[in-house]
């Protein structure tokens, strides 16, 4: 029988049926949406896989923006005086470059990976708030299109990504630049909080029964303490972007020097949300790994609840740290010492996990396939620079380092050894989930090992530079005083700038496998549980039903599904596997749920995240334009609220023959 | 307040459902924002705090504060706390019309706050303080701004919660969505408690 039963109103009204039902007309001015498999349907769309998935696409498209962002400025830097481009060029080069790789890449790609997995993870059938899932993506999209529209309009952004004031004034940045970059991250800005709220809801509040919080999968956990500091860390940017663009565009004075202003103000505001940031870019890829690890080590994690609660303390003592970053600004000695402390202290939670993980495979029955190549590469990586972060922590080591390449190799092995490896290891984990089909392996390693040796190649180097002296942020350097011997930096540069094509054809070839997997008639489609997984989001078909479940599982154990797969012999400890994923998945759907209320399709998300790069536009240009943004605001927030979240129950359930009716089992949640 | 929420959380029969907390999902998703609120407000008050003094040109803080006026609007915006809770109690008794009275009362409480801001803002204006005078006046100005703007779009919550009310279009639990505008509101004034102290009674 068919267990969903929604509106399917195009069908009945095109085809004249009589059997059709009409959507809820009594509240909307729109007729809702109704169930489409058009490209409509991707607009109207509130389905937390769908969404997961435009996530992943749109951020993957920044990733090769910011990308190509980068190897321009590699060109630039491969030889002395480059002429790549120009001094102004390179600063937009930069700035556009590390905005788009945290903002519109790692960001939205760890929020593709929560949207997609989160409600599959915890037993529910979709997040919290559907329509608030759907504004956060088109929010993260219209802004970061937004952003980069400033290239065409007389130069992007160009104070780099920390846009320290008093340099972001007008007077040293006069084109529109950064007033795009300040209003395009606070509408990404609200992309994070709202889905931070979102996801916090549904973490705490939709878990399935018997799922306690030391049962979820460590994935969601490592997601919820993103959560935590997105929802926190997003309203202090939020008031150094508002306090930015008084300043440059209705002449307020708070980093106008002149007046008394304290520079300072605006390091502290941004680093108080920068430092947490740095933990929301790495968690999710952690909690990317540590699921992979123990899946290819055929060995649960070790120490869960260390890692689980390590995850959390690195979320706590984030919010110590952040003036390790100004360090070189005279913040006076107590300060330095507090904080140097405190950058020390949150080492030790980070480097808990990768025991763990070490622990996770030792002794455990390896499987080398792709996702644990990059997982292990993560481990190995971050390692390294984690190593060279404690030197930062180090006060007088740091004020040597600040802004010199030496800062760039060290966040460069963080995020893109940790961060992006972690993020490339879920692609290939989670694409027979997503896509029925797996990546193929052998392309797959052609792309992991080129992007481990570029990665190493373009930021290794980068130790030595920055130790050398060559400073961040300089767009030419010159053969007078690139040094001698094994110490120049004219051979370094040129080796980190080839390096940075390797990455490149690394990323390549991941595309060409995605275009190889889905266009070759020989990728087969992959079993239903290819790697022998332990959490919840294998214990459904892939791709999973628009409800997830058939039935919602009860949970016993903390990887519940290795524990529906395998028993151990109690007196020989021997593990044995007493059922294959497809009997597992045909138990569980032998009495599947009946009247799963889905919630409706809206129109409303994407009106409303489109008024707000136009109120952007019209603060930058135009008071007419501010005023229709603001109108539109208005108008669909209150379009909005009177839509309800499910269609009426009339139109779920028709009365069927047969049907005792009147017990309606509302899973689905409303928002 | 939240005791009060988990023994009245489930009592509708439309649109309740059991979670895990026990918490609904739009009770819970509104303390986290009201959580983070704090933290906008935080930023802006240090702000102030580290500007209030830095008076290059313009008047000081002392000397254009009326403090018996900002006490009486001060008053009048706690008051309101007090017409909500009101109403939030009328709700749950779903008695919808005097639910609609006490909420019409507190946005009216509400604006004349707001009407007492705008006339403060004018009178500090004609008094030489304007919003790019000095430190203290752009900060001033975007603290005690932002609070106002929370408080107006509390007023228009307010309002279209009674134009929803009576003519019954409130999709999902009523008593609720009263409760929800009243968690905002009361965080609100919670806020001008401590803005008020610190900018206006706590002398530079």
């Amino acid at each position: 029988m068919a267990i969903i039963e929604r509106p399917s109103s195009e069908v009945a009204i095109a085809g004249g049926s009589t059997v059709g039902v009409k959507p809820s007309e009594a509240l909307g001015v729109f007729k809702r949406p109704a169930a489409s498999t058009s490209w409509r349907d991707w607009i109207v769309t509130v389905d937390h896989k769908k969404l997961g998935i435009m996530y992943g696409v749109a951020a993957f498209f920044f990733f090769i923006v910011g990308g190509l962002e980068a190897v321009l400025i590699r060109m630039q830097l491969i030889a002395p005086n480059g002429k790549v481009l120009n001094a102004d060029q390179y600063n937009q080069m930069f700035t556009m470059h590390a905005t788009t790789m945290v903002f519109l890449f790692v960001m939205p790609m760890a929020a593709a990976f929560a949207n997609y997995f989160v409600p599959l993870q915890i037993g529910a059938r979709d997040v919290a708030f559907p329509r608030i899932n759907a504004f956060g993506f088109w929010c993260f999209l219209f802004g970061g299109i937004f952003l980069n529209t400033a290239w065409f309009l007389g130069g992007a952004a160009d104070g780099g990504w920390f846009m320290y004031a008093p340099n972001s004034s007008t007077l040293f940045s006069p084109s529109h630049g950064i007033d795009f970059w300040s209003m395009g991250l606070q509408i990404t800005g609200i992309a994070s909080l709202t889905g931070a709220i979102n996801l916090i809801v549904t973490i705490l509040n939709m878990r399935a029964p018997g799922m306690k919080m030391m049962r979820m999968p460590i994935f969601t956990w490592m997601v919820l303490v993103v959560q935590f500091l997105l929802l926190f860390a997003i309203p202090v940017i939020t008031v150094a972007l508002f306090l930015l663009t008084f300043q440059r565009s209705f002449d307020a004075t708070f980093f106008d020097v002149a007046s008394g202003a304290d520079p300072l103000l605006w390091q502290h505001l941004f680093w108080i949300f920068g430092h947490p940031e740095v933990y929301i870019l790495i968690l999710p890829s952690f909690g990317i790994v540590s699921e992979i690890l123990p899946v290819f080590s055929k060995k649960p994690l070790f120490g869960y609840p260390i890692v689980a609660m390590s995850g959390a303390a690195i979320g706590f003592v984030g919010w110590g740290v952040w003036a390790h970053h100004m360090f070189a600004s005279g913040l006076g000695p107590v300060s330095v010492t507090v904080f140097s402390m405190a950058t020390m202290a949150i080492a030790v939670p980070t480097g808990v996990k990768i025991v763990n993980w070490v622990m996770t495979m030792w002794g455990g029955k390896l499987q080398f396939t792709v996702p644990m190549l990059f997982s292990i590469a993560l481990v190995v990586q971050f390692t390294i620079g984690g190593l060279s972060g404690v030197t930062h922590a180090v006060a007088p080591s740091d004020t040597q380092q600040t802004d010199t390449y030496y800062i760039v190799a060290h966040f460069h092995y963080v995020l893109f050894g940790g961060a992006i490896f972690g993020l490339f290891a879920g692609f290939y984990y989670w694409w027979p989930k997503m896509f029925r089909k797996q990546l193929s392996e052998s392309l797959g390693r052609w792309n992991f090992w080129l992007m481990v040796v570029g990665m190493n190649m373009t930021f290794g180097p980068m130790h030595m530079l920055g130790l050398q002296g060559q400073p961040r942020r300089m767009s030419v350097w010159t053969e007078a005083r690139a040094g001698e011997g094994f110490f120049n930096l004219g051979f370094w540069n040129r080796i980190s700038s080839i390096g940075s094509l390797v990455l490149s054809l690394g990323v390549l070839l991941f595309i060409i496998n995605v275009v190889y997997t889905h266009k070759s008639k020989k990728v087969a489609i992959a079993p239903l549980d290819p790697w022998d997984g332990r959490t919840l989001e294998w214990m459904t078909d892939s791709p999973p039903k628009e409800h997830n479940f058939d039935t919602i599982p009860t949970i016993n154990n903390l990887d519940e599904f290795f524990h529906r797969k395998y028993a151990q012999d109690a007196t020989t400890h021997e593990i044995t596997q007493v059922a294959t994923a497809e009997e597992v998945l045909a138990e569980m759907n032998a009495h599947p749920d009946e009247h799963i209320h889905m919630p409706s399709r809206s129109y409303w998300p994407i009106l409303l995240a489109l008024a707000l790069p136009i109120i952007g536009y019209g603060l930058i240009y135009n008071r007419v334009i501010l005023a229709v943004g603001v109108a539109m605001v208005v108008a669909t927030m209150f379009g909005w609220a009177m839509e309800p979240s499910t269609a009426a129950d009339d139109d779920f359930d028709p009365p069927a023959p047969g049907d005792g009716g009147g017990h309606t089992k509302e899973l689905a949640p409303l928002g | 307040m939240a005791d009060t929420a988990i023994a009245h959380g489930h009592d509708s029969g439309h649109g309740a459902h059991v979670t895990s907390t026990g918490l609904s999902n739009n009770k819970l998703a509104m303390w986290m924002f009201l959580g983070s609120e704090c933290l906008l407000f935080g930023g802006l008050i240090s702000t102030y705090m580290l500007y209030k003094g830095r008076v290059n040109s313009g008047p000081q803080p002392d000397q254009i504060f009326d403090i018996p006026f900002t006490s009486v609007s001060s008053f009048v915006l706690l008051m309101s706390s007090l017409t909500m809770v009101l109403a939030v109690s009328a709700a749950q008794r779903k008695d919808d019309r005097n639910t609609n009275l006490w909420l019409t009362i507190t946005a009216l409480l509400g604006a004349t706050f707001v009407g007492g801001q705008v006339y403060e803002f004018t009178a500090f204006y004609r008094e030489g303080l304007g919003f790019t005078t000095s430190l203290f006046g752009s900060s001033f100005y975007t603290l005690t701004g932002f609070h106002g703007v929370h408080v107006s779009v509390g007023i228009i919550m307010l309002m279209a919660l009674v134009g929803m009310i009576s003519r019954n279009r409130i999709p999902g639990n009523k008593a609720e969505s009263v409760e929800l505008v009243g968690l905002y509101w009361h965080f609100v004034d919670i806020v001008w408690i401590v803005i008020f102290t610190l900018v206006y009674l706590i002398p530079s």
